[in-house]
Order: C-alpha cells, then structure tokens, then sequence
C-alpha cells in the first residue's frame, strides 16, 4: 500500500489579529513595495498516511481539527497528492 | 487540602508554585505528565513555562498528556483547578476553558510587574480579595493576547467569568495597563461553573514581599479559605 500525502494549510480566521502578517506586511511597505495592501500569516503540514480511502481521509480530518488547528481561532484547509 | 502540581516537559514555574503552596502552609506534591494519578490532590496547578517547547501552539499537545486526561475528568466532576500562564494555555486548548491565547499585540516577550484588578471576589480563588481589589504580580509571557469572539465576551461578562482585568496602578482599565493587546483586558477568566480558573500574571511568584510583591498569595490563601468553607464544589 503506497503512503497516502496530505498537506494540511491552517490560517487564522478572518477578524483574528494576526501582529505577525501586519508587522510582515510593515516589513514589506517598509521595502518600498507598496502595493501589498495586507499580509496574513499561517503554516502548513506534510503528512504520510498509511491509510487509504473514505477511513484514511477521516483520520486526516480528525487530526486537524484536534491538533493541528485550534479551532477557536484558525480554519484549516486540505490538499492531497497522488 | 493538598495541592498537586503538573510538571510536563518545559515547565518551569512548577517548583516556584510548589513553594508557594508551602509558603501558604498547605500538603502540596508534584503529578508527572506521564502518569494519570492524582494523588488525591484537592486543587490541580497547572504552572508557567513552554510544555513540549510550546511547538505547534502554547499548550496545543500538553493536552494530550496522560495526566490531562485526568485533570478533565477532575475538572468536569468539580475539582479545583488553576492555570497559570503556559497552564492557562492548556487549560484554553484543553477546552475546559473558552477562547484562546494569540500572539501578544506587539510581538514582544513581556516579563515585568503589570496591576490586575479583582473584578469578582465571589469565586473560589479570590474569596480572599476585597472587591476591585488591585493586585500587583508579574507577568512573563509571548502568547498572553486573549482573544474570543464579542459574543463570548459578552457572555462571560454576563456571566461574571471575567475574574482579573489589566489596569494600571490606580486601577484604571486602560491600553496603558494593557500588556499584551488582550479583549477587554482580560488577565484571567474561569469556567462557568466556577471551579476551574486561568490567568496569564504569575500569582506564585509573588508571595513573600522579597519577591517584590505578596499580592500573589490571596490567590492561594483564597483557595484555602474557600476550601475549609466548603464553598469549593462537591466532587461526583
């Protein structure tokens, strides 16, 4: 069974303060580029999965919203590869 | 009454709250993140520091710790618990206590003395406290911005959830007194039901005078006084 890829990207919600992306977005005014009118931080995950079909996509879901994002304050997105 | 308190890896405040206790005069004992006993502790304190590094998010895998499994059930059942900074965190990603913790506003580490004011003295942790009392203890932290959506605010206030709010030294509530961008100034709120409490100020490295402030043992002395009243709620 081939490795399963997921890349999980979770941001903040909007309204969220995000003093990371404004002081980066500073940064870059600051740079003389001033057509960026905002900057929102985030991360993202690579995830290996031995796990396939409807169950392994479950477990992906599952890990997000428990671990990997905080709900309270940050949405989650999913990509897979292969 | 004895205390218990949670070391995980990265603690570091752990031993200045075991002092505390002892300087409160209470039984108090450490519980080992590993292990989901508690030892018959009457009150849980979660201390200060950067359990697991604070990877992923202040508090976001302590959480998962054998011992927090216990400290849940504990909680849920009516058991005492206090949070304090990183253990405010947990409490936050645990769930046991709404909203999160950003970011300060000003992306700065704040370590300094900051004023709290006592909002409600009717609880189990500041029974000991005059109302509007102003309290004078340090503060140490990088993600110490709380944040909830207004309707949660609201409703905490409602509430009376909304235990310790930054002020200044007069007790005003403004920016100036704000360290760290919190909504509404808030430094420390509890649940509901009242039994379990998180603040981000640091009250167990404020209780002798030679510390700079003494402030910090209401809090503990609140407890004790609140448990031999029996005001603490009944365990299930």
């Amino acid at each position: 069974m081939s490795n399963k890829k997921a890349t999980v990207f979770v941001r903040l919600k909007d309204g969220v303060l995000d003093p990371q992306g404004i002081t980066i977005q500073k940064a870059i005014l600051n740079m003389g580029y001033d057509q960026v009118a905002s900057v929102r931080s985030g991360r993202f995950f690579e995830l290996e999965i031995n796990a396939e079909g409807e169950q392994g996509d479950k477990k992906i879901e599952e890990i997000c919203s428990k671990l990997l994002s905080n709900p309270v304050i940050e949405n989650y997105t999913l990509e897979y590869e292969k | 009454m004895k205390f218990g308190v949670v070391t995980f890896p990265g603690s570091n405040c752990d031993y200045d709250a075991y002092t505390a206790i002892k300087v409160l005069g209470e039984e108090v004992e450490f519980l080992w993140h590993k292990s989901s006993d508690l030892l018959n502790s009457d009150v849980i304190i979660l201390p200060g520091g950067f359990s697991y590094g604070d990877y992923l998010r202040s508090g976001a895998i302590a959480r998962f710790s054998p011992i927090m499994k216990s400290v849940k059930e504990f909680a849920r059942s009516g058991g005492l618990v206090i949070g304090i900074c990183n253990g405010f965190q947990v409490l936050l990603e645990s769930g046991l206590l709404p909203g999160a913790l950003l970011r300060n506003a000003h992306l700065r580490f704040a370590g300094k003395y900051i004023y709290i004011k006592v909002e409600n003295n009717s609880t189990i942790f500041t029974s000991a406290c005059q109302p509007g009392e102003i309290l004078k203890i340090p503060i140490a932290h990088m993600d110490g911005n709380y944040y909830n959506f207004d309707g949660e605010i609201e409703d905490l206030k409602k509430q009376s959830q909304v235990i310790f709010r930054y002020c200044d030294k007069d007790g005003n509530i403004n920016d100036a007194g704000n360290p760290n961008g919190s909504i509404y100034n808030i430094a420390g709120i509890s649940n509901k039901e009242g039994n379990v409490i998180g603040m981000m100020p640091h009250p167990e490295r404020a209780v002798e005078d030679i510390l700079g402030s003494s402030d910090g043992l209401k809090i503990f002395e609140s407890i004790a006084k609140s448990f031999s009243k029996g005001m603490a709620i009944e365990r299930a």
